[in-house]
């Protein structure tokens, strides 16, 4: 799982437990981890890992993960402006047309494994979640432009892994969809080696599925064909578990 | 089962149905015990009551600590204000604080049309003499008649005491003005506010009026110690923050007003720091919004 950009995605739906099992997993096998936090508090994570078996606040404290709290940098940017004296990891805020660019420094200095100290293995960006961005009035270019470079930075030149969370919402048949979180997903698609798109069932609400995951494996550019393949997957709370249409246990 | 080929190992991943707030109980043992509050039965999450009991039940219980509640407007903003006052109502009956936000009316305004809770009837014992003293004529003669029940308590109704979780309102009454007034309440009337203004700094994406606004609601929190910045000793009560009709011309937003609003993000902005305010705070908020009026599509309200 080297080199890898996957690519999560939901509509209708929260597909955030599969980020929650991709820190945990990405901690368990002893990768050095860049966490940027946009949408909840570090508490939220901690308390969910906890119950997978994982500890934060220990990986933060030893230096495996490195998380960005956006929630509370943002906060210290929106009160004070520009007295704040907080990361530059949020600048985006204070101008949004300036892009993304303190992240990705923030991202670039951090996901490298840092002298001294143990050694971790290959280094892994999760993002949860980029869409946020769009709302906060940054651009869908730039968001792209993000992704790109940090798709350059850590899976090509680090070998590391990249797991991006994007939401999406309804969208009216229009031609012209200049709202950018549907423009933001066909872009990340093509970045993309693995796409995980997280839906709720079409029939509507069940209580033993929880909705369907489509798992799209991107062709490299060796003429590979794309792959495909429908899941439907149940959420416990310790975990997921994924079975293929039809076979969920309460239908067997 | 089938899995995923390139599954990454056990499928260990979990998910709370609803935001978790930043407070975690520490021990089994150290319970957080506010009043008006009691622990989801779903994932022990502190909860509130919305004030609307049939509310309650559908959002999963209540309301979240930690959280945010945004209400889309009907048209005339009848219901959602009537929401609106509910969950100030709860508040007043729970002992809890309230913020209330207006660009409309002033608080007070809104405090004067809380709905009256439906008390219970709690018998209180009075002795035989306030009986005799207190009881009018025609009642002596009732109980002539039932005079079993002459020696049984005289019932006097009470505010109902707040270890129950939600209230019954109703809605052609009104608070009565001495509840009101033993609740704190917080104010901000856009219209006074809207002098004060004076720094300017860059908000970015956030127009003033939310910047004044969210800077207010920090200080309130910030000195009555939501965020925990009191020490122990003050025992600890949930702020409950209702703002009015957010997104409308009122507070300065043209989101409702043209296709291309100037600053299309601010109400999206707003609620992101409102967001991250109420994680790090023992606090509820409950938010109007006419999105009937909002012609451009806005992305990912969260």
């Amino acid at each position: 799982m080297r080199g890898e950009f996957i690519l999560v995605s939901d509509k209708h739906t929260d597909a955030s437990f599969l980020i929650h099992h991709f820190l945990s997993f990405y901690l368990r096998a002893g990768c050095k981890v860049c966490f940027l936090g946009l949408v909840q508090s570090f508490s939220h994570y901690s308390a969910i890992s906890q119950r997978l078996g994982v500890s934060l606040t220990q990986a933060r404290e030893k230096g495996q993960l490195v998380f960005l709290e956006g929630l509370k940098e943002s906060l210290g940017v929106l009160l004070q402006g520009e007295a704040s004296k907080g990361t530059r990891a949020v600048d985006f805020l204070r101008d949004p047309s300036s892009g993304l660019r303190g992240l990705y420094d923030f991202v670039r200095d951090n996901v490298r494994g840092g002298g001294g100290g143990e050694e971790w293995g290959p280094p892994v960006l999760l993002v949860d979640d980029l869409s946020v961005v769009l709302s906060l009035g940054v651009s869908v270019g730039a968001a792209l432009d993000f992704s790109h470079y940090c798709r350059a930075t850590v899976c090509s030149k680090l070998q590391g892994s990249m797991v991006m969370l994007v939401r999406c919402e309804e969208e009216e048949e229009e031609e012209e969809s200049d709202e950018g979180s549907e423009r933001l997903l066909r872009g990340l698609i093509h970045q993309c080696s693995l796409t995980l798109q997280v839906q709720g069932l079409p029939t509507g609400y069940c209580r033993d599925i929880h909705g369907q995951v489509e798992v799209c494996w991107r062709g490299q550019c060796d003429g590979q064909q794309t792959q495909k393949k429908l899941f439907q997957y149940k959420v416990h709370d310790k975990g997921a578990s994924f079975f293929a249409r039809g076979t969920s246990s309460a239908v067997l | 089962m089938a899995a995923p080929r390139r599954s990454v190992g056990k499928p260990t991943s979990d998910r709370l149905p609803c935001n978790t707030t930043s407070f975690q109980k520490k021990s089994r043992s150290k319970l957080v015990s506010i009043p008006g509050t009691r622990p989801s039965v779903q994932n022990g999450q502190l909860i509130v009551s919305t004030g609307v009991t049939s509310l309650d039940y559908v959002i999963g219980g209540g309301l979240a600590v930690g959280t945010l509640l945004l209400i889309e407007e009907d048209r005339y903003d009848s219901y959602s204000r009537m929401l609106l006052k509910y969950f100030l109502a709860e508040g007043v009956v729970c002992g809890h604080e309230l913020y209330v936000a207006s660009a409309l009316d002033h608080c007070n305004d809104i405090l004067q049309e809380l709905p009256a809770p439906i008390l219970d009837d709690i018998a209180s014992p009075k002795t035989v003499e306030d009986q005799a003293k207190s009881c009018d004529p025609e009642s002596q003669e009732a109980m002539k008649i039932a005079w079993r029940y002459q020696h049984l308590p005289k019932v006097q109704t009470a505010l109902a005491s707040s270890s129950r979780f939600g209230h019954y309102y109703d809605v052609s009454k009104t608070m009565d003005p001495e509840i009101c007034q033993a609740a704190r309440c917080h104010g901000f009337y856009l219209p006074e506010h809207s002098t004060a203004v004076t720094s300017p700094t860059t908000t970015g994406p956030m127009s003033e009026t939310y910047s004044s606004l969210l800077n207010n609601l920090q200080e309130v929190i910030h000195r009555e110690g939501f965020d925990g910045s009191v020490p122990q000793t003050k025992s600890r009560n949930i702020l409950r923050i209702g703002l009015h009709s957010l997104g409308s011309a009122l507070w300065g937003d043209d989101l409702c007003c043209r296709e291309n609003p100037s600053h299309g993000r601010a109400l999206t902005t707003f609620l992101y720091g409102l967001r991250a305010m109420l994680r790090s705070s023992l606090s509820v908020a409950v938010v109007t919004v006419p999105s009937h009026l909002i012609q451009v599509r806005v992305c990912a309200v969260h």
